[in-house]
């Protein structure tokens, strides 16, 4: 098991034809993941590598192929339509990789998706890997951005707010021998699909998720909401990190979420939240795995 | 980004939400012009920059305070004289002071109550949320943690927008009835359409004010814009002062970085914003001082890392520079030849840790390496930040 995703999962990808989706498209294909379809406006009926059959909605992807999983790479002023277009067609899952979306759309798509079947992951995120078995994690379900060949099919379910810092976490993992179940990017926008208790919530539920590592950052109240659900809920050992405690007040920090307002959302005040919560906080972004494997008994 | 006084005017006037009359001058002639055309009223002139604290103030040519009443158009033009292209100097503008290039002269109102007045965006909730008080002209954040009763919030929902009940709710908690309720319910209104249609992140009006005349005013208001959304507001990207903005944040501006200047020694340049605000955090954890946030996104191109470089190296206090790529699909030896070009062309004048890790790492390693150039190779974050702490302290 694993969670959202699996080695069976179909996935299609809105914006295969830009440089950017392309690309990740073919990496994707390499890494043996299930890519049925592409969609972009206007070029239906071309293919892919020669291999990916283009429709001009996701609809009619979605009859023809059966995806139930979307990877979304169009350009911000095009991606809040690219999400709802996703959710009409019933996508399951709709991962936005798009950076830079104007917060008052993706407010009103988070209105309009509520009651939904769908999930949206992101926007701004690296997306989601579920690792194959085969050699470098090959045969695995990856859908965005992320290298897939550092994971290893394995038991930590790991979720984060930021790209790099999750690869980060993940290497470390899988150079300690250590696979995963499921690498969960959320994003680093203030308004985002799923937050990090939803992840949590389903880590939790999954037999095959032994132990959680949790990516956040300074700005919001996700990581504290999350830390008091999983204290509470959650019966698996969790190692957190939270990135920003050196960032000035009032500065965006890159992500447009990562910005402190007040006194409960400084990194220091999250991570003794945390600890508060039975989650061993990781003093540095070079030891989280060392901190899970501790607190996991390994 | 934030805007000038006389630029929110401009927006409110827009969207016919009243302010005191007033209007900017670059000139003191266009000032003298200015109070002319306001003659009658109780003026005064402000100097605008976006630091608070101007009327404490002083310019650096010793004339005191950046807000004062005037009496009579040549008034206006004297005193327009000793603040234009001049630099004040306020508590937030740190000894470097700003450089005055426009005044306002406004109508200087009188005032029978002040209130508080903001529109935000909640993260929580996912929605707009209006927020009023009773306790106008001073800290909100005071009042909130001295009387966190007189502040009352309505959320809007998202898609229904702001209605009718939800403002008679925050006319009703501010006591406020008759005609200045009215003109409160109508200055709501347009305040909520030009926070959604200008795609703000917050607008807070401290103080509004209801005047002996019987008027309702917005006296002094904060902008927040959403970055994502700017492009599609060429108007408001036209309000954009860079003169006010840090000038290495400008530049790598140009070169798609995202530079945050800090106070520290040791420079940061790291692939992704979490990642680069853990490195920031690690530096410091092993006894190091980081100067700035600085995140090349997730390209990390040869041009890019020189901007950078440059731009790194324009800050005096820097001592020395820690690189951290996670170069998950890049390729880490174009990295490193990246890296080289950029220290080649800078001279390299003070210590550089290389930490990369990723696709190919092994070859991007050897690159640096052979450079010949005073490179330090690390294996992982922590053997990074020790390694730039030592070599600077």
């Amino acid at each position: 098991m694993s969670i959202l995703i699996d080695e069976n999962t179909k996935v299609l990808i809105q914006g295969i034809t830009g440089s950017f989706g392309a690309r990740h498209a073919a990496l994707s294909l390499a890494y043996g993941t299930q890519v049925v379809a592409g969609v972009t406006p206007g070029k239906g009926g071309q293919k892919f590598e020669n291999t990916v059959p283009i429709f001009n909605t996701v609809s009619q992807a979605v009859n023809e192929t059966g995806a139930t999983a979307s990877a979304i790479f169009v350009p911000p002023p095009f991606a809040a339509d690219a999400i709802l277009e996703a959710a009409d067609a019933g996508i399951e899952l709709i991962v936005c990789i798009t950076e830079g979306i104007p917060v008052m759309d993706m407010m009103r798509v988070k209105e309009a998706l509520r009651g939904s079947n769908s999930r949206l992951l992101g926007p701004n995120c690296p997306g989601i890997v579920t690792p194959g078995r085969g050699e470098k994690s090959h045969g695995g379900c990856r859908i965005g951005i992320a290298p897939g060949y550092i994971h290893k099919r394995g038991n930590v379910g790991v979720v984060s707010r930021s790209g790099t810092l999750t690869y980060e976490a993940v290497f470390q993992l899988t150079q300690l021998g250590y696979g995963q179940s499921t690498c969960v990017g959320i994003g680093g926008d203030p308004i985002n699909g799923t937050n990090h208790l939803e992840v949590l919530e389903m880590f939790n539920n999954d037999p095959e998720t032994e132990a959680i590592i949790m990516i956040g950052e300074i700005g919001g109240n996700a990581e504290v909401d999350a830390a008091r659900w999983a204290m509470k809920n959650c019966k698996k050992p969790i190692a957190g990190f939270i990135a920003g405690a050196t960032a000035p007040p009032g500065r965006r920090m890159g992500h447009a979420g990562a910005i402190v307002g007040g006194e409960e959302d400084t990194a220091q005040a999250k991570k003794r939240i945390l600890a508060e919560c039975g989650i061993a906080v990781s003093e540095t972004p070079s030891d989280m795995a060392k901190t899970l494997l501790e607190c996991w008994g390994k | 980004m934030n805007i000038h006084e006389y630029q929110a005017k401009e927006l409110f006037d827009r969207f016919q939400v009243p302010s005191p009359r007033g209007a900017v001058a670059s000139t003191p002639e266009e000032a003298a012009a200015a109070a002319r055309q306001f003659s009658g009223a109780k003026l005064v002139i402000k100097a605008q920059v976006h630091a608070g604290g101007r009327g404490k103030g002083h310019f650096r040519n010793g004339f005191q305070g950046g807000v004062h009443l005037i009496e009579s158009p040549e008034q206006a033009s004297e005193f327009a004289g000793k603040m234009l292209n001049e630099t004040l100097v306020t508590i937030q503008t740190g000894e470097a002071g700003k450089l005055v290039s426009k005044v306002m002269i406004a109508e200087a109102v009188d005032i029978t109550h002040e209130y508080y007045l903001a529109i935000l965006m909640d993260r929580a909730t996912c929605r707009p949320v209006i927020v009023v008080s009773t306790e106008g002209g001073m800290s909100i954040e005071d009042v909130a943690h001295n009387s966190p009763e007189k502040i009352v919030r309505q959320f809007v929902h998202p898609l229904i927008g702001l209605q009718a009940y939800e403002v008679r709710k925050l006319t009703a908690a501010l006591n406020l009835s008759g005609d200045i309720a009215k003109q409160f319910a109508k200055m709501l209104g347009n305040l909520y359409k030009l926070f959604i249609s200008c795609d703000c992140s917050m607008l807070e009006i401290n103080p509004l004010v209801t005047t002996p005349d019987g008027r309702v005013l917005a006296l002094d208001a904060k902008f927040g814009f959403d970055d994502n959304a700017l492009y599609r507001h060429p108007d408001i990207v036209a309000m954009r002062d860079k003169s006010e903005e840090d000038p290495r944040e400008v530049a790598a501006s140009e070169f798609d970085l995202n530079y945050i200047g800090l106070d520290g020694n040791i420079a940061c340049l790291v692939n992704g914003a979490g990642l680069a605000m853990a490195t920031m955090d690690i530096i410091k954890h092993f006894g190091g001082d980081p100067a700035n946030f600085l995140d090349v996104g997730g390209g990390a191109s040869k041009e890019q890392v020189t901007a950078a470089f440059k731009i790194i190296l324009s800050d005096p206090n820097v001592k020395g520079i820690l690189i951290n790529i996670f170069g998950g699909i890049m390729d880490c030896n174009i990295i490193a030849e990246g890296v080289i070009a950029a220290a080649k062309e800078t001279g390299l004048p003070i210590p550089l840790v290389v930490r990369l890790e990723g696709n190919n790492v092994e070859l991007g390693k050897a690159t640096l390496a052979a450079s010949g150039l005073n490179i330090v190779t690390a294996d992982d974050m922590a053997d990074g930040a020790k390694k730039i702490v030592a070599a600077v302290s």
